[in-house]
């Protein structure tokens, strides 16, 4: 397990790494000069010269992305063209608001998605599991940012419970903080709620067909307890395996629902920076993101080795 | 004695029509995709109003006969932009879908038929395009080479590329060990005949599965897209941008924001149902427990 586990982490750097040079690159042939961008047109061929000299942009692409690279390494991400300030600054700033986010949707969708996919399972063919199996199939269809529309008018305009949109800041209080999140939480939560509920249905059924779940009853066990303790833990598999996807996703995906409701999260700092072209904000924040995707894999992969012991031998 | 005798008798020639007859899921689905492909297909040669004319004193109307779902901030019938928008979003999803099996596809299988160094090669190019966050990159392509519908597709069918890549790689790896394929390489046929007369029949089955999956996961993203504005462009009406629209006018006008919501999810549980039904009916193997 241990090899393994080293051999995933060192394909999981390499992965990484050309990811680096990819994103390098992609926004290498894009046009716009960054020195331009930051100084405006009517700047000063000399200030312009200086600051290119400065930024270090006429130096050769290679020698550019060592640079680049090796920064990341060590936690230098560079400095943003429009905000002025360090790349690694403004996500710590950020991730404050879209980690909360991810964390409660991701929390939400798991503690509605696992009851609801084991009680279909345990009555699977009865009405009460067509009834939710539909309703799951709906939430799988629904598009987050229009749910998202949907929560903001009844619960915002309509009801006046919370705050349309925007964040006031964790120093404004935890409460407020979280009164803001919330929507965006359960906007986020029910679509991913409802294929983690399909998913660990599934799951549940191949296990529940195993002969040893039927030893287990024969042999006088409650049902409740076959199901949540024997049935469960063996259907977990798949179940982990779509979470940490979600995970990825719910990081990523937060784009549209931070733009919906106006919250300073990565989502909106990777969106703006995109639009004004400050590419090494871009660069870090996608950086960011895939190494966090790989690491969620990697610990997905621990899970599967602490859920199924069988797994803790392998290789 | 023959053995013939005690064989069951073959399947009638309409068993498959009969079994998708039966089949909820399959119907369902088919008649939602059916409805909103035709649709799409009559906004081409007709629309309650046109679109392009904008009636300003008709501006956000609720519901009535005149419009049925109403209007928008510029006096146009929604109804009828909605049937333009399903035209563009089938568009997108199917020519995104298109590059997915085209580009896909072909790799899966090579990398299933040489297998070695290719297929290694091959798939950790594919995890590779999985690490990075589809919806991000979708984001950053059409950002980059500018807001539109042909970009939009570029971005999400990239994205398609490497899920149909690992679909064909498995399935063609399923099929490669069968003694057919045996027989057909002891008659001296290549690895590319081989593929194209034995291994693609025998997985067509699972992508075209995939592929309704794929078709609904396209049109949630040009939603998306749209719905930031850089998808489809106005003024031709996507339900993404529609939704957007209606953000700023949902407090008067609710229904702004309903329908279009409606028109995807409705579109995407008809394509999801068929995908499913689809599944069950093509491969037995698959059929998910029910």
């Amino acid at each position: 397990m241990l090899v393994y586990l080293l051999k995933r982490i060192a394909i999981g750097l390499a992965t990484l790494l050309v990811a680096s040079a990819v994103v390098f690159s992609v926004l290498e042939i894009i046009p716009g000069d960054p020195a331009l961008l930051m100084l405006g047109m009517n700047a000063e061929p000399d200030t312009l010269a200086a600051l290119r000299e400065q930024m270090g942009l006429n130096q050769p692409v290679f020698l550019r992305y060592l640079d680049w690279v090796s920064g990341l390494a060590v936690g230098d991400f560079g400095t943003s063209y429009t905000y002025s300030s360090p790349v690694l600054e403004l996500i710590g700033e950020r991730v404050m608001v879209s980690l909360p986010l991810a964390l409660i949707s991701l929390f939400l969708s798991t503690v509605i998605a696992l009851p609801v996919g084991i009680f279909a399972a345990a009555r699977r063919g009865k009405p009460a599991d067509t009834i939710t199996m539909g309703a799951a199939q709906v939430g799988v269809a629904i598009p987050n940012f229009w749910f998202a529309l949907l929560l903001i008018y009844l619960f915002a305009v309509w009801l006046r419970l919370v705050p349309a949109g925007g964040f006031p800041g964790w120093d404004a209080g935890i409460w407020a903080g979280l009164k803001a999140l919330i929507l965006p939480a359960i906007a986020l939560a029910l679509p991913q709620a409802a294929i983690l509920a399909r998913v660990t249905r599934s799951a549940m059924l191949e296990v529940l067909g195993e002969d040893y779940i039927r030893t287990a009853r024969a042999k006088g066990m409650p049902r409740r307890i076959v199901l949540w303790h024997h049935a469960l833990r063996n259907a977990l598999i798949p179940v982990l395996t779509i979470l940490g996807l979600q995970f990825a996703f719910l990081l990523a995906g937060t784009i549209i629902i931070e733009n919906v409701f106006y919250l300073p999260g990565l989502g909106r700092l990777v969106f703006q920076a995109i639009t004004q072209r400050d590419l090494i904000v871009v660069e870090g924040v996608v950086m960011l993101l895939v190494a966090t995707v790989i690491i969620v894999n990697i610990l997905v992969d621990i899970g599967y080795a602490i859920v199924d012991p069988r797994l803790r031998t392998r290789r | 004695m023959s053995q013939d005798a005690s064989m069951p008798p073959a399947p009638p020639q309409n068993h498959f029509l009969q079994m998708a007859l039966a089949n909820r899921s399959f119907m369902i689905g088919l008649f939602i995709t059916l409805i909103i492909t035709g649709m799409a297909l009559l906004s081409f040669v007709w629309t309650p109003y046109d679109i392009t004319h904008l009636v300003v004193s008709d501006r956000m109307q609720g519901l009535s006969w005149a419009h049925p779902l109403g209007t928008d901030h510029l006096g146009r019938d929604i109804l009828s932009m909605i049937m333009i928008g399903a035209r563009n979003s089938i568009a997108v999803a199917i020519v995104a879908v298109g590059i997915g099996m085209g580009v896909g596809v072909p790799l899966g299988c090579w990398a299933a038929a040489r297998g070695g160094v290719v297929d290694e090669v091959l798939m950790r190019f594919n995890d590779l395009v999985f690490a990075f966050p589809a919806l991000l990159s979708a984001i950053m392509i059409t950002a980059i080479f500018g807001p539109g519908a042909i970009n939009a597709i570029i971005a999400i069918g990239i994205f398609n590329v490497p899920v149909f890549a690992r679909v064909a790689r498995a399935g063609a790896l399923s099929i490669w060990p069968r003694e057919f394929i045996l027989a057909a390489r002891a008659a001296g046929k290549n690895r590319v005949l081989i593929t194209i007369e034995h291994i693609l029949p025998n997985i067509v089955a699972l992508l075209l599965v995939q592929g309704t999956i794929q078709f609904a996961l396209g049109i949630l993203a040009e939603a998306g897209l749209s719905y930031l504005g850089l998808g489809t462009q106005p003024p031709m009406p996507s339900w993404g941008r529609m939704l957007f629209e209606a953000q700023t006018r949902m407090m008067i006008a609710p229904h702004l924001a309903i329908f279009p919501g409606l028109a995807i999810v409705i579109t995407v549980l008809g394509l999801n149902l068929l995908g499913d039904g689809l599944r069950d009916l093509l491969d037995p193997r698959l059929r998910r427990e029910r």
